[in-house]
């Protein structure tokens, strides 16, 4: 079965040929409008029961550890890339989220984008993303994550501006582009280091020769890891290309940017933990990313009108829960991955109802105009409100498992440090709860506030409730997983390192748990009771400096823009004056000098036969003149 | 009887033909005064041969007349194909070659 392992890639990846080359006008006859989506459906789910099939036989195996050589790549001196692929637990686990979610998300496609003449295209891009992210978590090298990385950073161009006649979407598509490629940049030069200090960037021969490294370079190393994972995970300070993220269609939002592609940054961290666990400051860094970025996330999260808005909001301060477990390192990391399981079932599911109600309510987003729509979308209502409960982090729902010892063991770390991270968690946890219920209580409940041209919202037909459906158990029932008895910690071993729990805890586990569950149920009924009436129709005008800046986004946009945009825009234009004025201005000149003179010169060339004749005795006088003076005999 | 008599005749026929080239627009006599450079070059050699006392100069002016017989024949044909196409032997008509 693991010798089949290529064809969890290559079966999505032909799809994708298939579905893009289709459109192409011979083979146009084809029609692949019509069956294209069965196919790009089809081929996930092949993938989802081969990586399956995998996942049981890599557990059969002793060392949970398969490797498998496929090609060289770059056969060039020291420079050895050989493709490979990598099947160990941390990767097996992600290959089953990509595949499986991707599938359910594949399905719910074919009704939401039923009516959209450009189906086959999108599935297309879909495939080709579920490739490229494959490729990514199966690479034995980072190379290999490098071109899934990168594979994945343009999937998700092509489906943010899938509506390219949207102007907004196709900014929004340019922005997320180019912030991407800042992160980049990041992990390529890591990459480069990597090689130039150790001669292979091969997973196992990297990681296990960290130890010949400075201090100095792995911290380099690590940090310009982490600016690549900030930059694909919508992290701080690159966080703002993600919200705008959602101008692409619903579905598009739940895949890549909720449950899998943003989170390549926390498979990014966690592949490369012996690097970060070898660098104090480097775990720091990641932490202090992780809690800020949950708290932006939750704080702008409070203020957003639009239901995909602040589910993105939400998605950006759920990665940073996971930042934070995978920056305090040790049992941590098997933590965030938990997380990022669970995260990815409850948001994927919350994003699918996002677009089912949006389906029935005429592709409005606005929850100020929704109200009372758990009777006329009970399916949509139940399997977004245990999605709701999940990442609110109620028991016994998944969320809960996952994000209540992430605030732990925050709470656990050494040092005043360890007090900040975990109040900041605990603050975040609150604030969720605050906002997925002023989502929850002002879309399905209280009076209906509907623009005046929706009169019956139905329910999305079964090929879209059944994927949220699927999704609300697996949110509800993943839990399991997580729970205390540590089966993922263990299952995680081999890559992560064996969990152990800590010795000491700062606050009795217990007490804090029950402080969070109190906090976030506080948090939930004072939303709720805020919320139940209604709110208003039109955006308020607020005084509050605070509320201010959370509806601008906590000036990430205007800082991008004064710092960064401005300052290149005036130095880009020094440089075309330079170029335009200096440097063409000294070629021009002196193109027109020799044009000038030469068309002056001309002038001589008068047609006049004896003027040649004087100007010919005169050349000959001074000949003859010069050569008798030079006393010539 | 000294060559410098013979010299400075050369360069008198010279100077005139010179001038007349310079100085006159109809394109036969500028034609002849070429020929009468010629013919001052031509006696100038010849006298330096006289002087050197060798065969050198005397076989130059041969070349030199057969040059200019030879020139004289593509010089004329020029000259009356222009006269046909323009009716003019001016030389200053002939002006279309220039800038």
């Amino acid at each position: 079965m693991l010798s089949l392992l290529w064809l969890i890639i290559a079966l999505p990846l032909a799809g994708a040929a298939v579905l893009l080359l289709a459109g192409a006008p011979p083979l146009r006859r084809l029609g692949a409008d019509k069956w294209g989506h069965y196919l790009g459906s089809a081929t996930v789910g092949v993938s989802f029961l081969l990586a399956v099939g995998a996942f049981f036989a890599l557990k059969d195996r002793s060392d949970r550890h398969y490797e498998d050589q496929l090609w060289s790549f770059i056969p060039v001196g020291d420079l050895q890339v050989d493709i490979g692929l990598l099947f160990d637990p941390l990767s097996a686990v992600f290959v089953l989220l990509i595949t499986g979610v991707g599938f359910l998300i594949h399905v719910y496609s074919i009704g939401y984008m039923a009516d959209d003449p450009g189906r086959r295209r999108f599935f297309g891009y879909l495939n080709l993303f579920v490739a490229a992210m494959l490729v990514l978590v199966l690479g034995n090298n980072f190379v290999s994550l490098y071109a899934g990385w990168e594979g994945v950073g343009l999937a998700s161009y092509l489906l943010i501006a899938f509506w390219y006649d949207r102007p907004s979407a196709a900014t929004a598509a340019k922005k997320a582009f180019i912030m991407n490629r800042v992160g980049d940049v990041g992990l390529a030069i890591a990459i480069f280091v990597l090689f130039a200090q150790l001669g292979t960037i091969t997973y196992d021969g990297v990681f296990s020769n960290v130890d010949d490294l400075s201090s100095v370079t792995i911290t380099v190393v690590a940090l310009l890891l982490l600016l690549g994972a900030c930059g694909k995970s919508g992290q701080f300070p690159l966080q703002a290309w993600l919200p705008d993220a959602m101008a692409g269609p619903t579905p598009v939002s739940a895949l890549i940017h909720a449950a899998t592609m943003v989170t390549a940054g926390v498979y990014l961290i966690a592949r490369a933990n012996p690097i970060f666990s070898a660098s104090e400051t480097a775990q720091l860094v990641v932490c202090i990313i992780g809690a800020i970025t949950l708290m932006i996330g939750c704080i702008i999260g409070c203020a957003k009108d639009d239901m995909k808005q602040v589910l993105a909001y939400s998605t950006v301060s759920q990665i940073g829960y996971m930042f934070l477990a995978v920056g305090l390192g040790g049992p941590a990391y098997a933590l965030g991955i938990a997380h990022l399981l669970a995260h990815g079932f409850f948001k994927a599911g919350l994003f699918l109802g996002a677009g089912s109600v949006m389906h029935g309510m005429k592709d409005q987003g606005d929850i100020r105009r929704f109200g009372g729509l758990a009777k006329y979308m009970p399916i949509t209502a139940v399997t977004f409100g245990l999605g709701y409960l999940a990442i609110i982090g109620l028991p016994p729902l998944s969320g809960f498992f996952t994000k209540d010892p992430i605030i732990e063991h925050a709470f656990d770390r050494p040092g005043w440090t360890g007090w900040v991270f975990g109040g900041a968690a605990l603050l975040g946890a609150g604030l969720t709860a605050f906002y997925m219920t002023r989502l929850m209580v002002l879309v399905f409940f209280g009076k209906k506030r509907w623009t005046d041209d929706i009169k019956h919202p139905h329910e999305s037909p079964a090929v879209m409730w059944w994927p949220m459906v699927v999704l609300a158990v697996g949110s509800v029932s993943a839990g399991y997983l997580f729970y205390r008895g540590d089966a993922l910690s263990d299952w995680l071993a081999p890559v992560l390192g064996e969990p152990h729990e800590a010795a000491t805890h700062k606050i009795e586990p217990g007490v804090l748990t029950a402080t969070v569950i109190g906090v976030v149920v506080v948090a939930a009924l004072f939303a709720a009771a805020l919320f139940w009436r209604g709110t208003a129709l039109q955006e308020q005008p607020v005084r509050s400096p605070f509320v201010i800046a959370a509806r601008r986004n906590l000036y990430a946009d205007a800082f991008n823009e004064a710092v960064l945009e401005k300052p290149g825009l005036w130095l880009t234009r020094i440089l075309v004056y330079f170029d335009s004025r200096g440097i063409d201005g000294m070629v021009n000149g002196l193109a027109a000098t020799v044009g000038g003179t030469s068309s002056r010169l001309r002038r001589l060339q008068t047609g006049f036969v004896r003027s040649y004749a004087l100007t010919m005795l005169f050349g000959a006088v001074a000949v003859v003149a010069a050569l008798v003076a030079a006393g010539w005999r | 009887m000294t060559p410098t008599y013979y010299l400075v005749l050369a360069a008198a026929l010279f100077t005139i033909g010179a001038m007349g080239v310079l100085v006159r627009r109809n394109a036969i006599v500028v034609f002849m005064c070429i020929e009468l450079m010629l013919n001052a070059v031509n006696l100038t050699l010849v006298t330096f041969s006289r002087i050197n006392g060798t065969l050198d100069g005397q076989i130059m002016a041969f070349f030199v007349m057969v040059v200019a017989a030879a020139e004289v024949v593509i010089g004329l044909a020029i000259i009356m194909a222009i006269f046909r196409s323009r009716r003019s032997a001016s030389v200053d008509d002939a002006n279309l070659l220039k800038y």
